[in-house]
């Protein structure tokens, strides 16, 4: 392993640093890289698959990652800022958290990585795959945000921070429900990290909203097999946008998720899996 | 004590047609520029007049509301820099987080100062969590880019000798050199408005003027978090002119109509919480901390009247307002007592920025407020003897 890797001490041992009352449970674990601590769920042997959260965070419970388990390694960590993963406070832009991945890719020595994101998890895979794809084999963006499409009055992404919980999870969710969240009755803890994952997103994808003005220009670098996944219900971008992504990339293909809207891997996490582990297993 | 007159400047023709948010997002086909132009006029004139009176002016400004009209605190500022002839201007503030260019607010401030002759008092905010969809500065981290600024414009004021660098964080200028610099030396005093204990202590420790928005009978704990502050740099216990107070003033010969009048100004109170809810709270405007409490549905500390009992202001009576400290009404004997009271409350405050105008009150009645206030309840204020706190009040 990479001298530069610091891997939590044991799997049950003392955790690292500013986390150090949490506990550590099962496949979850703290690692260091380049001196940031993040949480990282390991699930399932194989290939190595990175998979990149969206803004609201991933949950080691989250069903997906259990179905993406039965065909490949699944790797996901928490970006620094989410869930219980460090912040350096020097990190402010996706452009930061792609050079973090491609750091913590090398420091965990993966290699042909099926690198798949979700709507800000989508933007980060995008601007780590412009900068180089020497670690990977292929790339799924699901429901992907990070690029500007409409000309400067119109508005690509829904403006998610002038809506209310009800305005966002009816243009989020193919069913509203899935979104909402009974605070009070959670533990303190879950809610703290639903507070940081808020301030997170904001922290890295406040203005220019939810994109790079550059990426679009950068996306015909990217020449590895690349899918674009849909959630054919998501109103927070349209299927237009989705496509004009794709469009972008060289080769890549465009498949729609039914009965799903921005987040495909939350409302049909086992046919997500599905179409991902066949576009990975794919010759 | 010094008192410094305020309004919002608001616009209340817009207020009974406003589908559930006065800021942000009330289209401004809601304002009519005839109308606007005779309230800018009106406040000036009433601003003009607490010159004559022997009152200072206090200066702010929000965004995209009809609240507050002002939008360009530099407007007034700049007007009445001309054209009082001795009242302080303090400007409570300017939102130097939200700014794209503290190099233009160090010139625009510096001006001011010298126009006026040393006249300046210099707010610096973070301003209210509404302004950040209309800046669109990011809110998260608002406070390291807020200290930056502070630090970039102390450094512009007091930079004598020419040119210096700055790469910042957040700010990038080469050849800094302000044309003129300040009349007041080394600086104008600094002000700023807090509602938090752990910003309290940090201004207490830089000793600037610290004023507090309406915190009635809950303001102490604030207060003596600025002495704890203060103190820990080795100084003495912080005089009454460290601290300064927002509170509504209503005066007149008749208890009823001063209540009246109470009332008329009471609007303020009753408009400024008026917006879409998402505008409310921006990600990173509070802690992580303090989210997590508000998701678990433990409210944010109230305001309180004398007695400990938690009052709503946005729709509570004018007798609550006036048990709360919020506003001070009645006679002039009445209000000088009811300041008194409040200032001893606090262990000494001797600023107050009174809202002499607030909501639908007439000018004919700002202007009668406003002398009677002069007249009858300063010169006493004026002579009174503040107390200055040592320790923190029992709880």
């Amino acid at each position: 392993m990479d001298a530069r890797v610091k891997p939590a001490p044991a799997k049950s041992a003392q955790p690292v640093r500013r986390f150090a009352r949490m506990n550590v449970i099962a496949d979850t674990s703290m690692i260091a890289v380049e001196g940031v601590n993040v949480e990282v769920v390991e699930r399932g042997s194989g290939s190595p698959l990175l998979f990149l959260h969206p803004g609201i965070g991933i949950e080691r419970t989250a069903p997906v990652l259990d179905h993406l388990a039965r065909g490949v390694r699944v790797i996901a960590p928490s970006h620094p800022g989410f869930g219980r993963s460090e912040l350096p406070r020097w990190m402010n832009s996706v452009d930061d958290l792609s050079y973090f991945y491609l750091d913590l890719m090398e420091a965990l020595d993966l290699r042909d990585v099926t690198l798949v994101g979700v709507s800000l998890g989508g933007w980060i895979a995008a601007a780590i795959a412009v900068k180089s794809t020497a670690r990977l084999a292929r790339l799924v963006l699901a429901n992907p945000l990070g690029i500007k499409v409409g000309d400067r009055e119109t508005r690509d992404i829904a403006d998610i921070f002038a809506l209310t919980d009800d305005e966002l999870n009816a243009l989020t969710y193919f069913d509203p429900k899935v979104g909402q969240r009974d605070y009070k009755a959670m533990a303190d803890a879950d809610v703290m990290v639903a507070a940081r994952n808020r301030e997170a997103l904001a922290r890295f994808a406040w203005s220019p909203f939810m994109h790079d003005p550059k990426l679009k220009h950068r996306l015909h670098r990217i020449r590895i097999p690349t899918l674009i996944l849909w959630g054919a219900a998501d109103r927070i971008a349209s299927e237009a946008y989705g496509r004009a992504y794709g469009a972008a990339i060289p080769g890549a293909r465009f498949e729609t998720i039914e009965r799903a809207g921005h987040f495909p891997h939350v409302e049909q996490p086992e046919l997500f899996a599905q179409r991902v582990l066949a576009f990975a297993a794919a010759p | 004590m010094r008192v410094y007159q305020f309004t919002e400047q608001p616009y209340p023709p817009a207020w009974d047609d406003h589908n559930g948010s006065l800021r942000v997002n009330l289209p401004n086909r809601k304002v009519d520029p005839r109308i606007a132009a005779d309230l800018f006029h009106r406040y000036y004139d009433e601003w003009l007049l607490a010159d004559e009176l022997g009152l200072d002016i206090m200066i702010n400004e929000h965004h995209q509301t009809a609240t507050c009209m002002c939008a360009a605190a530099i407007v007034p500022l700049s007007i009445l820099a001309r054209q009082t002839r001795r009242a302080r201007l303090l400007v409570l503030g300017y939102p130097i987080g939200h700014r794209p260019d503290p190099l233009r607010c160090a010139e625009e401030l510096s001006t001011i100062d010298v126009v006026s002759r040393g006249r300046l008092d210099m707010g610096f905010i973070k301003g209210v969590p509404y302004e950040f969809p209309c800046s669109n500065q990011n809110p998260v981290g608002v406070m390291d880019r807020f200290w930056e600024a502070h630090d970039f414009i102390l450094k512009a004021m007091t930079t004598q000798d020419g040119p210096f660098n700055w790469e910042g964080e957040f700010f990038h200028y080469r050849q800094v050199n302000i044309w003129p610099r300040p009349w007041q030396q080394p600086h104008p005093p600094i002000w700023s408005t807090t509602g938090s204990r752990n910003n309290a202590r940090v201004l207490g420790e830089r000793g600037y003027v610290m004023a507090t928005l309406g915190t009635g009978y809950s303001t102490r704990v604030l207060y003596d978090a600025y002495r704890e502050g203060y103190v820990s740099k080795g100084r003495k216990a912080p005089a009454a002119d460290r601290f300064a107070y927002l509170g509504l003033v209503a005066v007149a010969h008749d208890e009823a109509e001063a209540h009246r009048r109470g009332d008329l100004v009471a609007g303020y109170l009753r408009t400024g919480a008026i917006v879409h809810v998402p505008f409310r709270n921006p990600p990173g405007f509070l802690s992580v901390e303090d989210n997590t409490r508000l998701l678990k549905g433990q409210s944010p500390p109230r305001t309180r009247a004398k007695d400990g009992r938690v009052v709503d202001m946005r729709a509570c009576s004018v007798q609550d307002l006036i048990e709360a400290g919020v506003l001070f009404c009645g006679t002039p004997d009445q209000v000088y007592q009811q300041i008194v009271e409040f200032c001893e409350y606090c262990g000494g405050m001797g600023n107050l920025l009174m809202m002499g105008h607030g909501g639908r009150l007439s000018h004919d009645d700002t202007a009668d407020n406003l002398t009677l206030f002069a007249r009858e309840v300063l010169p006493r204020l004026q002579e009174y003897k503040q107390p200055v706190a040592e320790a923190p009040a029992a709880a």
